[in-house]
């Protein structure tokens, strides 16, 4: 079957092509990308007109939770990897946060046998750095790594302990791969369910404050500066952390880190009324953390916008705020809000597209690939102007808890198109 | 008329409307005087108590305004985690409304439980206390009392003492009072009252006797005994003798400075004896205005309800 993409405005951080082109696809392969708009052997192609539309390799989602096995009321791996699709990912790295626990290989290969059955975007694990995510004994990275995971992470929670920490981190390193950070002292969060300040206080709602962040990404970059591993800070949130991690950056230790789209598109102040569907960890914080992840995302000290895509059950959403889960259904919102960055000048559009593709492709050193003859076509087609009410409830994900709901976003996905499958959106 | 059919928090109040049912409350008030303590304006309404957390004192004052009102009233206590039990709060809130409440009063551990719940059901909601949010009847009752007291409000020096952080009590006084127009201070260790509470337009003081300088209220807190041992401050005893309202810290005070709490007291640690039962007290006429307070609250709600 033979697929052309006309009219094309082509954005590809792989290959640093910015510009008009005419893609040729054959079989799920990509055949020709002709820059001149001539191309050859098109005959009984179907077309796509992309004429006012960016044509991008499709993203890869560092930090998603797919909640299967264990949570299948929230999400599955088919919804959830249907949602990424949807959001113009090929490619998700869940997290190991299930029930089971993904630290071991059977859940790995478990994961990965569901993913390939169900599964309509490519599905990579992040296995346990803890057996059980307890933060007492290393989990099997070796053979998880053999059986498929492609990182390491005990994310929803830190990695307490100094010593294993660093443990960690060192033997990680000798198998060449990553920890990723979820960075939070638990005695400074101390259950805390929203960023500290004069709000959480007005609303009688318990603070977690930056520091409770900052600490942790201070300790991570230390322990990985004394043992030279590969670590990634997850979810960044705070000016502080920004600081931390451009300073590590400067002396040369090996960090990387990831932003979501909340914390450089909303505030605190969407937790105003008790909305447990702003309710995520870490917290959304104050104006001038918004500005400095901005920043960090504009100078390269945040490499990579993950979604942290966490979706929940409508009835747990509808507890108490103390009570309801953290977390925000992503996937699905993450193209608008990361447009909105290059509408307000933080971003350039490659660069915004490379924080989605290049970066945590490099970063996990996964296979991936821009639009290049040759290659199986990874491609995300989307409006960058189109404007919308987006209405939650409409979504993929299972997990219909996102703060934006009602709000008029502009940027929608076109097609996502993965090997074969040729998908359009509404 | 107040402008939401449910008691919220004062934050959400203006001056007028805390002087509406301050006003109506001095009528309850004589009310209660009369040989026979009960109106008929509410007859026929239903009242309903959905206490998620223990409560004595509060839910028999409120039980009590409303039995003089005429309602018919009762209790529902609930568990307080809806992870612990089958039930969320909302189906537990929406059975009592289908009993035909008119009234729900609300307490629960959880700030903004009430918010929750109020923007899902057609009966008026009264916030009878949240977490650590808003305790409104207690700040209308406090800002009752003070009013009859001291023939007004506005221009007062009134000190609120003790763990403001965790206190809804505190919180409301403070909106009230600032509404009201009086020049609120704050004391307490500074675990316990953070910085950020100035930007309320309060002053803040650590040190108690500093704080207490020609103050004509003092509004004691209750200080959590669950808070010892969590680095809060290093023992009751030490309490007392920085935070503790003693005879001869009353002194700074003005002459004629009335003294408040909300109760419980814990007497010894955050207030003496001596205090608690002196001439300036007047922690049990507290009590006794509760009562017309929450019978002047209802009966607007109700009013306002359009009933």
């Amino acid at each position: 079957m033979k697929l052309l993409i006309t009219n094309a405005q082509v954005i590809d951080p792989f290959g640093g092509y910015e510009g008009a082109a005419t893609i040729l696809i054959e079989d799920g392969t990509i055949k020709s990308v002709a820059k001149n708009g001539k191309i050859k052997n098109h005959a009984g192609a179907r077309v796509i007109d992309a004429a006012g539309m960016y044509v991008a390799p499709a993203f890869t989602d560092m930090h998603t939770h797919l909640r299967e096995p264990g949570f299948e009321h929230k999400e599955t791996i088919r919804t959830g990897t249907l949602a990424a699709l949807k959001g113009g990912f090929a490619t998700v790295c869940c997290m190991p946060n299930t029930n089971p626990v993904n630290d071991n290989p059977g859940t790995t290969e478990y994961i990965l046998k569901k993913a390939a059955g169900e599964g309509s975007a490519r599905v990579l694990p992040i296995g346990a750095i803890t057996k059980g995510q307890r933060g007492e004994e290393l989990a099997e990275m070796e053979m998880m790594l053999k059986a498929g995971c492609i990182a390491f992470s005990d994310d929803g929670r830190p990695v307490e302990s100094p010593i294993i920490m660093r443990r960690a981190l060192e033997y990680a390193k000798g198998l060449g791969t990553t920890i990723i950070s979820h960075a939070e002292d638990l005695q400074l969060s101390s259950g805390g369910v929203m960023n500290e300040g004069l709000l959480s206080m007005t609303l009688g709602l318990k603070g977690s404050p930056s520091i409770a962040e900052e600490v942790m990404v201070f300790r991570d970059i230390a322990l990985c500066g004394l043992t030279g591993g590969k670590l990634h800070i997850a979810h960044v949130s705070t000016k502080g952390s920004v600081d931390i991690i451009r300073r590590a950056k400067e002396q040369g230790i090996h960090v990387t880190a990831e932003t979501c789209p909340h914390y450089f598109s909303i505030t605190e102040e969407a937790v105003t009324g008790y909305n447990t569907n702003a309710k995520v960890n870490p917290p959304l914080r104050r104006p001038e953390d918004v500005e400095a992840i901005k920043d960090g995302l504009r100078d390269g000290v945040i490499d990579v916008i993950a979604t942290d895509h966490a979706p929940h059950g409508k009835e747990e959403k509808t507890r108490e705020f103390d009570a309801a889960p953290s977390g925000i259904s992503g996937l699905e919102t993450v193209l608008p809000l990361g447009l909105a960055l290059v509408q307000g000048k933080t971003l350039s559009m490659m660069e915004l597209i490379r924080k989605l593709t290049v970066n945590p492709a490099g970063i996990l050193g996964i296979e991936a690939g821009g639009i290049s003859e040759g290659r199986e076509a990874h491609i995300c087609i989307f409006h960058p102007e189109k404007e919308y009410e987006f209405r939650a409830g409409e979504m993929f994900s299972k997990g219909k808890n996102s703060p934006f709901d009602g709000w008029k976003l502009k940027g929608k996905t076109a097609w996502t198109i993965l090997g074969e499958k040729v998908h359009e959106w509404a | 008329m107040l402008k939401s059919r449910h008691l919220l928090g004062i934050k959400d109040l203006q001056a007028e409307e805390i002087m509406l049912v301050l006003e109506s409350a001095s009528s309850f008030k004589d009310v209660l005087k009369r040989d026979i303590k009960k109106v008929p304006a509410l007859r026929g309404r239903t009242v309903v108590n959905l206490f998620f957390e223990p409560s004595t004192r509060t839910r028999t004052s409120f039980e009590l305004a409303a039995k003089r009102l005429s309602t018919d009233v009762v209790n529902f206590s609930a568990p307080s985690s809806s992870i612990l039990k089958g039930e969320t709060m909302l189906d537990t809130a929406l059975t009592v409304e289908a009993l035909g409440a008119d009234i729900i009063i609300i307490r629960h551990a959880s700030s903004g439980v009430p918010h929750m719940l109020s923007s899902h059901l057609k009966a008026s909601v009264i916030n009878a206390g949240d977490g650590t949010n808003e305790h409104p009847t207690q700040a209308l009752l406090d800002a009752f009392t003070i009013n009859e007291k001291k023939g007004g409000i506005k221009g007062l020096k009134v000190a609120i003492v003790g763990d403001i952080l965790h206190s809804r009590v505190a919180k409301s006084n403070i909106y009230c009072l600032k509404k009201l127009g009086a020049d609120v201070r704050l004391i307490g260790p500074a675990t316990l009252l953070p910085g950020e509470f100035s930007a309320l337009g309060t002053e803040i003081f650590c040190d108690m006797d500093e704080g207490l300088r020609d103050v004509d209220v003092v509004m004691m807190l209750r200080l959590q005994l669950e808070r010892q041992g969590k680095g809060f401050f290093p023992s009751t005893m030490e309490y007392f003798s920085r935070w503790g309202l003693s005879k001869k810290r009353l002194e700074l005070a003005k002459k004629d400075v009335i003294v408040m709490h909300p109760g419980p007291m814990n007497r010894g640690i955050e207030i003496a004896s001596d205090v608690a039962d002196g001439g300036n007290s007047v922690i049990l006429e507290q009590v006794t205005n509760g009562l017309a307070v929450r019978m002047s609250v209802m009966f607007h709600l109700d009013e306002r309800a359009g009933k």
